[in-house]
């Protein structure tokens, strides 16, 4: 089944008629190992919780009896379980969900690292600048050329880049460390720091092609004597460590040594441009 | 009871930028109110997999009060899945700005004090569901 059309196993702690309360320390224990395992668990008790969906729902609890009751939901629409965890660990617990959860075929959590860039809609102004910027196309633009998010898993991993080059601080990454790219409150000085953005967007936008291309065009020459791939890859990432150095601009090394060759970075470059500008044209005409 | 606003909780799991302390403080202070409440695993992959569940933590009349990260973040978590908080009736509790004791007085009093920026728009579709 594709991930897309996965659903997301619904995990009820359930500790209400028929069933007996865990003590806090258990209640603790069990829900953690159920979020670090990637588990959504709904703690019913006083209060209101949210309302179903369609989403498989597993409800776990200590019942009368060690029995626990069994039910189908009348409509046919959402497949419900019922388990008892009477005498069982937070480890014994996690053990059971995951089996209820292939047997439901939900999604399965935690094999990615959410990095990815999330567009502050009330900020930004569709100018295209990241969708320019971005080679690993993790933008795009939906039917109406608005610029939207369309590969985020192509992201690089703790790569803000494209964060910086947005003159409206639109882009966040809620997991960077610092403000306003991790969604903390955008201050005037944030944005006056715009002419460091287009710098650096002119940086890598093109003069570090031309960069690379005139040290390799330098390099080639040199080291077609020498035959050495290893110096030459070496001299590539120290001319980009020096760059995004100078810059400031924290994109980790290894998202630089992974970049494409400086003829294919060119070329990306060149295509994100005419789709970014395809799409203002959209917008104008 | 009506007013009474619902609780949700982010476990941040595949990052560390919510202190641990604070995290596990808070959901210490949950689990032991007698509070119903919902824990996720992680907001931003559940957005990034436009987890149709986020449709559901976001519906309903109640008030919300959601233990994250900043307001702005939170916002746009859910509004690029096309699931927009309603911005008078959210409060988000910052839990990489707050001690765990201030986030779960914050969390469990039943004054909600709005704070998501702006409207509550949402983005104008969906990005494609990649993850």
């Amino acid at each position: 089944m594709a991930i897309a059309d996965e659903t997301t196993l619904r995990i009820v702690l359930y500790e209400g008629d028929g069933a007996a309360s865990l003590d806090a320390v258990d209640r603790v224990a069990t829900v953690t190992a159920l979020l670090e395992q990637g588990y959504a668990v709904t703690c019913a008790g006083a209060g209101a919780v949210a309302p179903a969906d369609d989403s498989a729902l597993l409800v776990l609890g200590r019942f009368e009896n060690g029995q626990a009751p069994e039910a189908v939901d009348a409509n046919g629409a959402v497949t419900v379980a019922f388990r008892d965890i009477t005498g069982l660990n937070a480890e014994a617990v996690t053990a059971l969900v995951e089996a209820e959860r292939e047997s439901t075929q939900s999604a399965k959590h935690g094999e990615w690292k959410p990095w990815f860039p999330v567009i502050d809609f009330d900020r930004c102004t569709n100018c295209m600048q990241c969708l320019s910027f971005c080679l690993f196309d993790v933008y795009g633009t939906d039917d109406d050329q608005q610029i939207q998010v369309q590969n985020n898993d192509n992201c690089k991993t703790n790569c803000p880049a494209c964060s910086r080059v947005c003159p409206e601080a639109a882009i966040m990454f809620p997991k960077y460390k610092s403000g306003p790219i991790n969604g903390d409150v955008v201050s005037d000085g944030d944005l006056n720091r715009e002419k460091m953005k287009i710098d650096i967007s002119a940086l890598l936008g093109g003069d570090v092609y031309q960069m690379l291309r005139d040290r390799s065009q330098r390099a080639r020459s040199r080291f077609s004597k020498e035959r050495s791939s290893d110096k030459a890859l070496g001299e590539r990432t120290k001319c980009l460590t020096k760059l995004a150095a100078e810059a400031d601009i924290d994109i980790p090394l290894e998202v630089l040594q992974s970049l494409p060759s400086a003829d294919e970075i060119a070329k990306k470059a060149e295509v994100a441009k005419a789709k970014a500008k395809a799409a203002l044209d959209s917008q104008s005409s | 009871m009506a007013d009474q606003p619902r609780i949700l909780f982010c476990h941040c799991n595949y990052a560390r930028v919510v202190p641990d302390e604070v995290k596990q403080g808070v959901l210490d202070g949950l689990c032991q109110s007698g509070q119903a409440f919902e824990a996720v695993a992680d907001l931003c992959e559940m957005s990034a997999r436009r987890d149709p569940s986020l449709k559901r933590l976001a519906a309903g009349e109640e008030p919300v009060k959601i233990a994250a990260c900043y307001p702005r973040a939170v916002k746009w978590l859910f509004g690029s899945c096309q699931a927009g908080l309603s911005a008078d009736r959210t409060e988000v509790v910052n839990m990489r700005e707050l001690s765990a004791d201030d986030a779960t007085t914050a969390v469990l009093n039943d004054a909600v004090e709005p704070n998501l920026p702006a409207d509550g728009s949402v983005a104008a579709t969906e990005g494609e569901k990649k993850i």
